[in-house]
């Protein structure tokens, strides 16, 4: 193992994290709901899809708009910081497809069960996230250091 | 007012995921890259969000409804099952893969990163294929 030393951030990144945990607070103790993004995605969607109503929506939709807004937001302070893609559409178009389906199968991703699950001490969440985890470095190894 | 939290929680939520670099799919993959040249900033993301999470969760826990008279939905399933962790799996291969999880893609989105809108388009396909095709019946 080598820490890349240059990259590391760890101010920044622990500040967003305090962004990230103060927002879930809102959310949790404002609306009584979990911030868990998958299911804040799914749950409109399903809705769309079933020709049901969106008005139980509302606050979803809202969450979603807000997370579509903060890059502007933030530009009103500061350039956004650099954000790099080194995949193609179609291996793109694949990882979305696996994250669709993999965060309804699970029942959450990063936010859901990362933060707020383990927030909440669920072991539940733990058994995904450190299945999710374990997938991520599984995955990024294969590809960084077998396949390549 | 259940809008104003509404919107102002996704707002500061993505305002942390970018100050946090999680916005960023190759710092994303340089955390997932342990044996490579490994960058531990994104635990730090996680560190801080459970930090105040835990003491939010510990208020909401103790109450009936929210500030603005809403029911609490604190989910109670303890449930470990094959599909909780197969469904773990296939979302960590997605995430190593791309590089972006739901909220970082929604993020890039509004930045105006269009890859990020091939993503988010096959992640609702994504979703609604499971619904369709794999859901639990």
């Amino acid at each position: 193992m080598n820490i890349d030393w240059n990259a590391f951030t760890p101010w920044a990144s622990l500040g967003g994290g305090l962004l990230i945990g103060l927002a879930s607070a809102l959310y949790l103790l404002g609306n009584g709901r979990v911030a868990g993004i998958a299911g804040i995605v799914a749950s409109p969607l399903r809705a769309v899809m079933g020709g049901g109503s969106l008005a139980p929506e509302r606050a979803r939709l809202l969450f979603i708009l807000g997370l579509l807004l903060a890059p502007w937001l933030w530009q009103l302070f500061a350039p956004m910081p650099a954000a790099t893609l080194d995949v193609g559409w179609p291996t793109l178009l694949l990882a979305g497809l696996l994250v669709g389906i993999g965060v309804r199968m699970g029942n959450g991703c990063t936010s859901g069960h990362g933060v707020c699950g383990l927030s909440r001490f669920s072991g539940r969440s733990l058994a995904n996230v450190l299945a999710f985890m374990g997938a991520g470095f599984a995955t990024v190894f294969l590809i960084r250091h077998v396949l390549a | 007012m259940r809008d104003v939290f509404s919107i102002a929680s996704g707002l500061i939520f993505g305002l942390g995921l970018i100050l946090g670099g999680m916005s960023d799919p190759a710092k994303v993959k340089a955390f997932l890259d342990l044996f490579g040249n490994w960058d531990p900033s994104l635990a730090f993301v996680m560190g801080g969000a459970i930090a105040v999470g835990v003491f939010a969760f510990a208020a909401g826990r103790k109450r009936e409804t929210s500030w603005t008279g809403e029911r609490m939905e604190i989910p109670t399933s303890k449930v470990i099952d094959t599909r909780l962790i197969v469904g773990g799996v296939l979302f960590g291969a997605g995430w190593g893969i791309g590089g972006f999880c739901p909220g970082p893609a929604l993020v890039a989105l509004g930045s105006g990163m269009a890859p990020a809108a091939a993503f988010i388009v096959a992640m609702l396909v994504g979703m609604v294929v499971h619904d369709r095709f794999l859901a639990k019946r």
